[in-house]
């Protein structure tokens, strides 16, 4: 019995048709998602930003954040600095950035010598699995950092509202 | 008007390191997320949150999208002389939000 004619199809048409078609979504759905995507190289650009020339050493900073967590939305974190916070030494600032979320910045903040203590809480947004980091500037120029791999079971900012 | 909540003690000793707490209704919205038409939603985020200490700044932090809804920031600062700490937030759309409290130090 033969087709109708606008199913007239065989099957090395339906196949040119429906290789063309998934290219047709794959280039659709690749592009975008790899525009807004930061990369490692995307963070190591932004620690260059914001250490400049000075360089970067480990340790003194202490970064608090679950290893697993299930909802990327809201990850509490913590950055303490091991500091005596007086005029001739204390952190100027704490810096936070990650590597996937689609760019890599979190938060810059501010502190000076009335501050205490050189700890910072706040709560973030993590698009996947991925590697935070955070520097404390000093008072004399020096930067140092900690960095921690977080797993992520349900990611933030990138989901479709449907 | 955003809700607000912070968390300073009321009394302190001079001299004391004393924990500073802050909440804020606000989505967060973070510019890369599809909406049901298939259009970007435009960022509306908090860029900047600062307090002051008898109008000296103390803390200043610039957030990113990357900071979660309702934003909790805290921080510490030593408890110098009784005044009125002053909390402000600002960001895109001409968000403004401030709020002040007061604490006695003896």
């Amino acid at each position: 019995m033969p087709d109708p004619p606008f199913l007239a199809t065989n099957r090395r048409c339906f196949l040119i048709r429906s290789a063309g078609f998934a290219a047709g979504v794959g280039l659709l759905s690749a592009v975008p998602l790899r525009a807004i995507r930061a990369t490692p190289q995307a963070m190591q650009e932004a620690i260059r930003k914001i250490v400049g020339e000075a360089s970067l050493r480990q340790g003194r900073v202490r970064l608090d954040v679950p290893p697993l967590v299930e909802n990327g939305n809201t990850v509490p974190l913590t950055v303490s600095v091991d500091s005596p916070m007086t005029e001739a030494d204390h952190v100027q600032a704490i810096h936070i950035v990650n590597e996937k979320n689609p760019q890599p910045y979190i938060i810059s903040a501010t502190l000076g010598p009335r501050a205490g203590r050189a700890s910072v809480s706040t709560r973030i947004k993590l698009a996947d699995s991925q590697q935070v980091v955070a520097l404390a500037e000093m008072s004399d120029g020096s930067f140092w950092s900690e960095s921690a791999d977080i797993i992520v079971t349900i990611a933030a900012c990138v989901e479709d509202l449907h | 008007m955003a809700r607000v909540l912070i968390n300073v003690p009321a009394r302190a000793k001079r001299g004391e390191v004393i924990e500073l707490k802050t909440l804020i209704s606000h989505p967060m919205e973070s510019g890369y997320r599809v909406g049901t038409n298939g259009a970007l939603i435009p960022r509306d985020i908090i860029t900047l949150f600062t307090c002051t200490y008898n109008g000296q700044e103390i803390f200043r932090a610039e957030l990113s999208p990357a900071i979660a809804a309702n934003p909790f920031i805290a921080f510490f600062t030593t408890a110098t002389e009784s005044g009125t700490l002053a909390f402000r937030w600002s960001g895109d759309n001409g968000f403004s939000a401030t709020e002040t409290a007061v604490i006695t130090v003896e």
